[in-house]
């Protein structure tokens, strides 16, 4: 177990792009505060924005967890929504039940969930259909530079 | 190659950051789907795109570009500027389609950030 340096939840509106991606540059910013090396930042920044996009798009309510010990950083996002039934099918490349509003923005292609795997060292999602959705991932702090 | 040439190889008006006309850019990559930028963009590149709300910012900040080019004549909503503004995201505006504008600046030395997928371009310098 190693000490935690920096702990925090940021609330996340589902539903609505209006402040959609306002967390992720919030927590880029707190990275790059806390003096992490630019290669993490940007993985903990590309993983929370999708995430982020995600609980806007697919979810109620959520909420981003951030924390940073040492050995590395974690994102969590969890959210109250509908759930994915086949979390094996949504990971594929391609996979997207996204709203003509959702894509009207940009997004929808299904490349989100293999992204966020892309840009973690670890990743976990659990996912129960009718509550929510777990996303937790892990970015290993690298050796140097 | 800054951002005032850019500005004069596409005709463009500069919408944001016209105090950022000096910055160096060395890549770039288009693209209408944000989901494919996040995938696949670069830090310190351009992002030539048709695509004008808030997102295209957000998502600019989030992946470190280093200015938006808005192709096709687009127009910018007010919230897209603003945002732009605030986080100080240069964005220029041409009247020239993605084809063109890409291929515009490729010939004058503009290069794609990968050239294609699962194929990384050696590392050209981009500056954050
Ligand atoms: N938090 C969530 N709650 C419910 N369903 C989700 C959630 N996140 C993802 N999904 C489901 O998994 C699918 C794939 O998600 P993924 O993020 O990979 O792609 P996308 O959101 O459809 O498109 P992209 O992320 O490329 O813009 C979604 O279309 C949706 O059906
Ligand atoms: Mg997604």
């Amino acid at each position: 177990m190693s000490e935690i340096r920096y702990e925090n939840f940021f609330p996340i509106e589902g539903g609505t792009f209006v402040n959609a991606g306002d967390v992720s540059s919030r927590i880029k910013s707190i990275l790059k505060n806390l003096g992490i090396g630019s290669e993490v930042v940007r993985r903990a920044a590309i993983i929370a924005y999708e995430s982020e996009i995600n609980i806007v798009s697919y979810a109620l309510r959520g909420n981003i967890r951030l924390s940073v010990t040492p050995d590395a950083v974690c994102i969590e996002a969890k959210d109250e929504g509908p759930g994915i039934p086949d979390i094996e099918l949504a990971m594929q490349e391609g996979f997207s039940t996204a709203t003509p509003m959702v894509r009207e923005m940009g997004f929808g292609a299904g490349m989100g969930l293999s992204n966020i795997k892309k840009f973690s060292d670890s990743l976990e999602i659990t996912s129960e259909v009718g509550q929510g959705t777990h996303v937790k991932t892990r970015i290993n702090m690298a050796e140097a530079g | 190659m800054t951002l005032a040439e850019i500005r004069d190889i596409l005709d463009a008006e500069v919408l944001v950051g016209s105090d950022e006309l000096g910055k160096e850019v060395k890549t770039a990559f288009s693209a209408d789907l944000m989901s494919d930028v996040l995938a696949f963009a670069k830090p310190g590149s351009l992002l030539l795109t048709g695509l004008t709300n808030p997102q295209v910012v957000r998502t600019s900040d989030i992946l470190d570009i280093a200015a938006i080019i808005l192709v096709r004549g687009k127009v910018p909503p007010a919230e897209t500027v603003r945002l732009a503004q605030e986080l100080k995201i240069p964005i220029l505006r041409t009247r020239y389609i993605l084809f063109e504008t890409s291929g515009r600046l490729h010939e004058k030395g503009i290069v794609g950030c990968i050239e294609k997928v699962g194929g990384d371009r050696v590392d050209v310098g981009n500056k954050i």
